[in-house]
């Protein structure tokens, strides 16, 4: 689960974490009275989830209060587009109004898991400000990474080693030794797998500061963690997406036009991926989870279908445990309810294949039944062409 | 031959009177698998299907039963306590189903695990068989056929498909090993390759790898410096958008983005046979060894 900017920050200043003074505005009355009470310079900033705000034309640096107002009616209600919004970009609601600093340097710091040691890692850089993912791949040199042993958790040395790496002064390795400490706290605390302060900036008075805030939280943890779930902005989220989550199917939104329902994460890419192989492009991703009951591939086939570029439906189910025969007839149940108008394959193997091939036939239902995994793929790539 | 397991293996089922882990039980017991406990804390005493024992606690399944391997349909919130319990007793083999652990959880686990003689396999994986002698897991017995193809994979549903592919082309398997689809896992390819490596029943090993991480590049080095049998590869996920997968971050940690892509030419330096058609696996499979 990822959160707003604003969100982030207040969580590092309740671990006492230096944030720049600010708050939030869903209106330009709003900006202008946090701007007045602020005085000087102040930074308005667009509150979505996606990076690159900056660039899209969701952050602006203004001199007063009035300009204030007239950057926060630019920026709310815009629909901002960033590299990773999509095209269609994301509507901004609020904006997050914060005194502008005179800062001396801009750093980066952040903490992961990193997969292949299986411990969480601090990162830092002095190549701040830049998005780490390019850092990483022009000057890997740049990047500092603290591993903390889970035995010992965090320790003074860990602050040490970044801190005198980033060459840092002896007044602000001081102030940083917290910082660090403080972070990975969060980290742990609440279950992260991802805090991202970028930029992380030294200011011309000698503090250090976290002038941007990104956090996700690792979605299995979320259970304990009830103090998030108020955090959860719903309107970040795709409305197919949401919908699926309430019926426990794990679906994900892309831009071709073969709907596909598939069993398994793995198999579900691998879908995607011979539809593409065959000339076809997958609508999304839909994994409809071991059940596969009527009621889950009914809910399954609503969500595919109210995307208005699906064309034609593939059901691409490997029966293990879950026999054929009962998938098969969950299809035709759902299929009857939903007066199915798309072009419908259906691909079955595993247990009771030949039960659950006679059950589609024997229906009167139109389903094109592919005989393999290959004939599939050709069947919906040929049909979504016509 | 076969690795990991074989008909001496001796396993306890850990939540084996919840309905996943009764269900299951059951299937592998059908299978042949040797089922000589069941663990549910409170439940001691009891039996399960009026013939295995079950027993508060894992080592009084190895102490009286001789329990030599776990299999673990324990909730989320529990299943690494579950995990923990298992290599404390000192079993040689832990495999465990449940999906949904947090990461942090796993962190904990793995630092368990370090100098233990345990091998653990998944979370959040379809378990492992060796096909005719044992069953430890959820997949479907009767896709498999004994044979001379190891296999290891991150995915469910879609070892099946290649399971099927391989046995429909009269190619039986050693033994096949779902590994998990989390960001950190028991065992990794790179932790089992060289066990097949040994294995005078397997001649050949089949990786599927999915986008995401950098196991498959540990195991593409690994098998250009040591491994002496056929490689077959498949990655899924080569038309996935990038940015939807997390560990984007965690990734870069060791030098790669985690894509299809690169993950294919690392395979393929490395001297694997790779194959981007899913459907085309057992039929790639089937034309290599024909030709040796």
């Amino acid at each position: 689960m990822k959160i707003h900017e604003f969100q982030a920050k207040k969580i590092f200043s309740e671990y006492g974490i230096p944030i720049p003074h600010g708050e939030v505005a869903k209106t330009p009355e709003e900006a202008k009275a946090i701007a007045e009470k602020l005085g000087g310079t102040v930074v308005v900033k667009a509150q979505i989830h996606a990076g690159g705000r900056g660039k899209g034309g969701g952050v602006k640096v203004v001199r007063n209060a009035d300009e204030a107002y007239q950057a926060a009616k630019a920026i709310i209600g815009m629909n901002l587009v960033t590299h990773q919004t999509g095209p269609q970009g994301t509507k901004v609601k609020q904006v997050l109004v914060e005194e502008g600093l005179a800062v001396e340097k801009e750093l980066y710091m952040g903490v992961v898991i990193d997969r292949a040691q299986a411990v969480p890692v601090i990162m830092a850089s002095e190549a701040g400000g830049m998005e780490i993912e390019e850092v990483a791949a022009r000057t890997p040199e740049k990047i500092l990474k603290a591993a903390v042993d889970p035995a010992t958790g965090f320790t003074a040395y860990h602050a040490r080693k970044i801190s005198y790496g980033l060459n840092l002064n002896a007044d602000l390795v001081k102030k940083a030794a917290p910082f660090i400490s403080s972070l990975y706290k969060i980290f742990i605390a609440k279950d992260c797998s991802l805090i991202e302060i970028n930029p992380l900036v030294i200011t011309r008075d000698g503090n250090l500061l976290a002038l941007d805030g990104k956090m996700t939280f690792d979605d299995d943890g979320l259970y304990r963690h009830p103090e998030l779930k108020e955090l959860y902005d719903v309107d970040e989220q795709e409305p197919l997406e949401v919908e699926a989550g309430k019926n426990k199917l794990n679906y994900i939104k892309l831009d071709g036009n073969v709907g596909c329902m598939v069993n398994g994460a793995g198999l579900a890419m691998a879908t995607m991926d011979i539809i593409k192989i065959a000339g076809g492009a997958p609508a999304n991703f839909l994994d409809v989870g071991g059940g596969a009951s009527a009621e889950q591939v009914e809910n399954a086939l609503r969500i595919l279908l109210s995307d208005p570029h699906v064309k034609v439906v593939l059901i691409n189910i490997f029966g293990g445990i879950l026999r054929c025969d009962r998938v098969a007839t969950g299809i035709v149940e759902a299929a009857k309810r939903i007066e199915m108008k798309l072009p419908l394959v259906v691909r079955l193997e595993g247990t009771n294949v030949e039960d659950g091939r006679r059950i589609l036939k024997e229906s009167g239902l139109k389903f094109d039944v592919a005989t393999t995994f290959e004939d599939a793929a050709q069947k919906v790539s040929r049909l979504a062409r016509a | 031959m076969s690795i990991l397991l074989d008909k001496n293996t001796r396993v306890v089922f850990q939540g084996i009177t919840g309905s996943e882990g009764s269900f299951h039980a059951k299937q592998c017991m059908e299978y042949g698998t040797r089922v000589v406990a069941g663990v549910t804390p409170g439940k001691g005493g009891q039996k399960f299907e009026e013939t295995v024992p079950i027993f508060n606690r894992v080592i009084d399944a190895v102490e009286k039963e001789g329990a030599n391997a776990s299999c673990i349909f324990v909730p989320p919130a529990f299943a690494s306590d579950a995990i923990i319990e298992a290599i404390d007793g000192g079993l040689d083999l832990v495999v465990c189903i449940t999906e949904g652990i947090p990461v942090l959880d796993m962190v904990k686990v793995k630092k368990c695990l370090a100098g233990k003689k345990t091998r653990l396999i998944g979370p959040n994986c379809p378990g492992l068989i060796s096909p005719g002698k044992c069953k430890i897991g959820i997949m479907p017995g009767f896709i498999h056929r004994e044979g001379s193809i190891g296999l290891i994979s991150r995915s469910g549903t879609l070892t099946y498909e290649v399971v099927w592919q391989l046995t429909n082309r009269g190619i039986g398997q050693s033994t096949c090993i779902g590994i998990g689809g989390d960001p950190i896992v028991g065992s990794n390819f790179m932790d089992l390759l060289p066990l097949f490596n040994d294995d005078p029943q397997t001649e050949a090993v089949v990786i599927i790898g999915e986008i995401g991480g950098t196991a498959e590049e540990e195991a593409a080095a690994y098998i250009k410096a040591h491994f002496k049998k056929p490689v077959f590869g498949f990655i899924a996920g080569q038309t996935a958008p990038p940015g939807r997968r997390m560990g984007h971050a965690g990734a870069i940690i060791s030098g790669g983005t985690g894509t299809a892509a690169e993950k294919n030419a690392a395979w393929k330096a490395a001297g694997i046979h790779v194959e981007t058609n899913p459907a085309m696996i057992g039929a790639m499979v089937a034309s290599v060894l024909k030709k040796k």
